[in-house]
């Protein structure tokens, strides 16, 4: 095996992705960790505005309509590098100055939190305008029936609409899911430690670029093969029992 | 629903109005005489680089589409594979990688040093251009494979029977329709093209959002740069979004 590994000329950049210190492997493995997470926490919260919102934009009064049109409509107009900015300023002074004001001393918002708000918001748009769709594909006889039993508003929604929603919804969530994981590269712009960043200061500190940036391409490449697997086991099982259309059992 | 002008919102535009003016009046202007040269070399950069890259992604996208949509697998499989790729890892990490790596690598080679290129390849915009290329070059295969998937067959079968070539085929009928179907996805990823190209200030090309970071880092001015630079990129999302609705209406649609 190290003969295999001397001969194919690997050796040098095996050792430069060692997980122990003269390696940078753990690095990159911590900067994985934390990428994950963000996304993770930024697609959770991204979720949860999007349902609101949806449900806001479908159900609620003009105003609301008109407010959430707004917040959809800029933050998918800005690029998300500057939202990021303005979001990460404007949120850690805000709460400062709300903190001073109060009587408090100020904190500081770790890197972590600050990226899991700032991304969330920018996916709470997108995943806004993915479950108002998919809500509209449900039949709404189905809908009808519910309120003719008499549901109630909550019930309606977690028995009859949220699980028929699921199947038109997956393919879009599949696509916020991975636009998550991309976009925590983002942060490495504002400092943050994530995969991009750590990359980026192993490989200045090794001149082995070509070595670190395929390194972390793969990892970002893996996260999205597994999580398309993922998103398409999910859809076959949100879709079992429908009428075979449009080619959906593979 | 009785009419655009309901009460509502005409609060809302007295409030948006009120805003603006506040902004305008209490907030720091006074830099925006000293960079506005640099700021209108900024948007022009940002966009000269995104047609550039639209254009020449969409070049390589409709073989791209092509291949994964009726090539042979020996086609099919590497450009499914550089859609993935591409499709699969952060811009950023590409440009990057495009801009040091390839940036580390090429002054190794005596001969790329002493060639007529090399002062351009010492730039950062090639890079930046190279990048941006590839990526909407990935993104927009992926739509067209669809678009090409989606012209009925009986369009490219009565071609064939009139005994059209096969290249007059995809020129007059398969690329057109494709172009068309896919016309309001291209708009939506022309305005995603757009929202990556700040990414290019990062390997220092003065973009305007590299324009506005300068701002900031000289007179410590945080929020009206930035907030200038949201507006200046909604204005150029505005433009897109007219353009390609005109481009829409220019191409007769069917209505029922």
């Amino acid at each position: 095996m190290d003969s295999l590994i001397a001969a194919s000329g690997l050796g040098p950049a095996l050792d430069l992705l060692a997980l122990s210190p003269p390696g940078w492997g753990g690095n990159l493995l911590r900067g994985l960790v934390n990428s994950i997470q963000i996304a993770l926490g930024a697609f959770g919260l991204g979720l949860l505005i999007g349902l609101l919102g949806a449900y806001g934009k479908l159900y609620g009064g003009p105003v609301i309509r008109d407010l959430l049109a707004v917040y959809t409509t800029i933050v998918r107009a800005v690029p998300e590098l500057i939202l990021i900015l303005i979001l990460y300023y404007a949120v850690t002074d805000a709460l400062n100055q709300f903190l001073v004001a109060s009587g408090y001393a100020r904190i500081q918002i770790s890197g972590v939190m600050a990226g899991i708000a700032v991304l969330g918001i920018v996916q709470g748009a997108y995943a806004t305008e993915v479950l108002r769709g998919a809500i509209l594909a449900v039949p709404a006889g189905q809908i009808e029936a519910a309120r003719a039993f008499g549901m109630p508003p909550v019930m309606l929604a977690r028995r009859i609409t949220l699980p028929a929603m699921l199947a038109f919804a997956l393919p879009g969530l599949a696509n916020l899911w991975l636009i998550a994981t991309k976009d925590t590269a983002l942060l490495a712009v504002v400092g943050f430690a994530e995969l991009t960043l750590e990359t980026r200061q192993a490989a200045g500190a090794t001149k082995a670029y070509f070595t670190f940036f395929l390194a972390a391409g793969l990892l970002y490449l893996l996260i999205s093969l597994v999580s398309g697997q993922v998103f398409g086991w999910l859809e076959r099982r949100a879709r079992r029992g429908e009428p075979g259309v449009g080619g959906g059992g593979r | 629903m009785t009419g655009w002008l309901q009460p509502h919102r005409v609060v809302m535009m007295a409030l948006a109005l009120s805003l603006l003016l506040w902004s305008a009046l209490s907030l720091r202007w006074d830099w925006l005489a000293d960079y506005a040269p640099l700021m209108v070399e900024g948007i022009w950069n940002t966009i000269w680089i995104l047609v550039v890259t639209s254009v020449l992604g969409m070049v390589l996208a409709i073989p791209l589409g092509l291949a994964q949509a009726a090539g042979p697998w020996y086609l099919a499989a590497p450009a499914r594979a550089f859609c993935t790729v591409i499709r699969g890892t952060p811009l950023l990490l590409q440009l990057w990688l495009l801009y040091y790596g390839l940036g580390s690598l090429f002054p190794q080679f005596p001969w790329i040093r002493q060639s007529e290129l090399w002062p351009i390849l010492r730039q950062a915009w090639p890079y930046a251009v190279l990048a941006l290329t590839l990526s909407f070059a990935g993104y927009e295969g992926e739509v067209m494979r669809g678009a090409f998937k989606g012209v009925p067959r009986g369009q490219l079968e009565a071609a064939k029977a009139m005994g059209m070539p096969r290249f007059t085929i995809l020129r007059r009928i398969w690329l057109p329709q494709a172009v068309q179907r896919a016309l309001p996805t291209l708009g939506g990823e022309t305005v995603l093209q757009l929202k990556a190209t700040p990414l290019v200030a990062t390997i220092t090309v003065l973009d305007i959002y590299a324009v506005s970071s300068r701002v900031r880092q000289d007179t410590f001015i945080v929020y009206e740069p930035l907030l200038l630079l949201a507006v200046v990129y909604m204005c150029i999302t505005g433009l897109i979004v007219l353009g390609f609705r005109q481009l829409e209406r220019r191409v007769p649609q069917r209505v029922a």
